[in-house]
């Protein structure tokens, strides 16, 4: 059973979700290979040959790969393909945009956003925004699939995987990158932060958010925000935790001045504990909160701040 | 410039599932349906596209059995041209819904192609990649700005790390993200119209393609349920609670 796993990564660093999307390809089978395809990517190889349970990295270090363009990747790993009967990729914004498109030039349809495997060919999946649970079984003989990382738990990096770079470098020539406006901040990746404190519609506006940073950075917390802040136009969308923003299972999940609608619940509720501070004791995010504050945020997080 | 939009009809979004009991499926009985949100924005898009001259038609098609019909005349009455039904009653996979858009744009020879990134019922999204690759178009997906520029297209991509601007060939693919516009809402007067704009109906079968299933739903199953927890009275107690109990911060 060969598995390929594509390593999600910015040229510079390879992202903590690919080491939990190792441990989905370890659930199916035990031959895995990780494909690094970047450009001057080398700190990302180092770091994929130390994956545990990595046998192989494939890399393909080219121009043509620098902003993984769907078109290019999709092209790269259908070359490969040919070895392996699991294809593998995180459901992030990289992965869920190429691997349909490797997808369907195989003939096959994806098994999208698994969050456990229950066999070879069988793999449980949220639906409805996580108000169901589907088990689907593939019935294709190669099996192109994505994971939703917070479902499974980060191998360890004491491997030694042997390296191959690969001489490919297709480009279809029908895109191109012209920029990037990328958020930049000091704290953690709101993927990958053990502790998320997530602000709403109640925050009011943008400025209000600050009350938020004191918090996050005494507890080197990430920041995120629900669907209702980022449409209000307080934060940006990169900020958006819910069913069509991040899905986030931090240890600590604190929700201030969020009511709880479904959408947001998707992406937060596997959350270990979840806090919620909200000024409506009837708001729904206390049914999944493991501690409640009923209180006016504006006083509440000043005072949270300062006890921490 | 054609543009066409793909349009699936789903539960309405304010609408919580429930399991049936025998775990075969969701239970759609007597649940409100409309337009997949991500839907509404694709043709919002490229209603706004014809408003401003870049779009000489908008064609909607919707692939299901007749109850669709409902989603394409909303489409039609918010602005759309024309519509295409493809007839089936089967749930289709994925790639088969991406290998019947693929005989409607060999048919139509659209331009651009609008599609929403996800459906919120089986949360895959995949269809917009897939007909790129089969149509051997290129993509911008999870779009909050598009500009057409003489052959090309601009799209803005939401993604992880903040936003990303690529420039595609035409013709192109283009899935939209929340905030590439606010969906206006259909007069009378335009749903009254709507019902005398063409709407051809095609079975699936007709088309040739293969349609056999990829994937078997084994069950479906609700999640696992939280259990809510307690009520504190003051900052003290959660930090206290937090530190002691949950052992989450030190």
């Amino acid at each position: 059973m060969s598995i390929l796993v594509f390593a999600e990564h910015d040229n510079s660093t390879l992202k903590t979700e690919t080491f939990k999307t190792v441990a989905a390809a370890q659930a199916i089978g035990s031959d895995i290979t990780l494909l690094v395809a970047g450009y001057n990517c080398q700190n990302v190889v180092d770091a994929a040959s130390k994956v545990n349970g990595v046998s192989k990295v494939l890399v393909a270090d080219n121009a043509v790969y620098e902003h993984q363009l769907a078109e290019n990747i999709s092209l790269l790993v259908l070359e490969l393909a040919s070895d392996y009967e699991h294809i593998i990729a995180t459901a992030l914004t990289t992965g869920k945009n190429f691997m349909p498109r490797v997808a369907a030039l195989l003939d096959v349809t994806q098994i999208s956003d698994i969050i456990a495997v229950d066999s070879t060919d069988t793999f449980i999946r949220p639906i409805y925004a996580g108000n169901a649970i589907a088990t689907v079984q593939s019935l294709d003989s190669k099996k192109v699939i994505t994971v939703r990382a917070t479902g499974f738990d980060a191998v360890a990096t004491d491997g030694d995987a042997e390296v191959v770079i690969l001489d490919i470098a297709i480009n279809a020539g029908i895109s191109a990158h012209v920029s990037d406006e990328l958020t930049v901040s000091e704290r953690p990746d709101l993927g990958a932060a053990g502790i998320v404190i997530s602000g709403g519609r109640g925050m009011q506006n943008g400025e209000n958010f600050k009350l938020l940073e004191g918090i996050a950075d005494k507890l080197g917390a990430a920041i995120g925000a629900s669907r209702a802040a980022v449409d209000a136009g307080f934060v940006p969308n990169d900020m958006q935790v819910g069913q069509t923003g991040k899905i986030v299972a931090p240890d600590l999940y604190i929700a201030v001045g969020i009511s709880g609608a479904i959408q947001h619940l998707a992406g937060m509720k596997d959350s270990k504990v979840i806090v919620a501070i909200n000024k409506d004791a009837e708001a729904p995010i206390f049914q999944v909160a493991d501690y409640g504050i009923v209180a006016d945020l504006f006083d509440a997080l000043p005072e949270l701040e300062s006890k921490l | 410039m054609k543009v066409l939009v793909p349009i699936k009809r789903v539960i309405d979004y304010n609408v919580k599932v429930r399991v049936k009991s025998d775990n075969s499926n969701v239970d759609l009985a007597n649940v409100k349906m409309a337009i997949n949100p991500f839907c509404e924005i694709a043709v919002e898009e490229a209603i706004r596209l014809k408003e401003a001259g870049m779009a000489t038609e908008v064609i909607a098609v919707s692939i299901g059995n007749k109850s669709c019909q409902e989603q394409l005349r909303t489409a039609l009455a918010l602005g759309a041209d024309r519509a295409i039904q493809i007839e089936t009653d089967e749930n289709l996979d994925s790639l088969n819904i991406a290998k019947l858009l693929q005989k409607i744009v060999e048919e139509e020879q659209p331009q651009l192609v609008i599609l929403g990134k996800q459906a919120i019922d089986s949360d895959n999204n995949q269809t917009g990649q897939m007909l790129g690759a089969l149509t051997g178009m290129p993509q911008g997906t999870f779009a909050s700005i598009i500009k057409i520029d003489g052959d090309k297209v601009n799209v803005t991509r939401e993604v992880d790390d903040g936003l990303q601007t690529i420039a595609l060939n035409l013709p192109a693919i283009v899935t939209t993200d929340l905030r590439l516009n606010e969906p206006r809402y259909a007069s009378l007067p335009n749903i009254m119209k709507a019902k005398r704009k063409p709407l051809v109906v095609k079975p699936a079968a007709d088309f040739g393609i293969d349609l056999s299933p990829r994937t078997k739903l084994v069950k479906v199953t609700p999640p696992a349920t939280r259990q809510a927890g307690i009520i504190v009275e003051t900052i003290d107690e959660l930090v206290q609670k937090l530190k002691n109990e949950a052992k989450v911060i030190s």
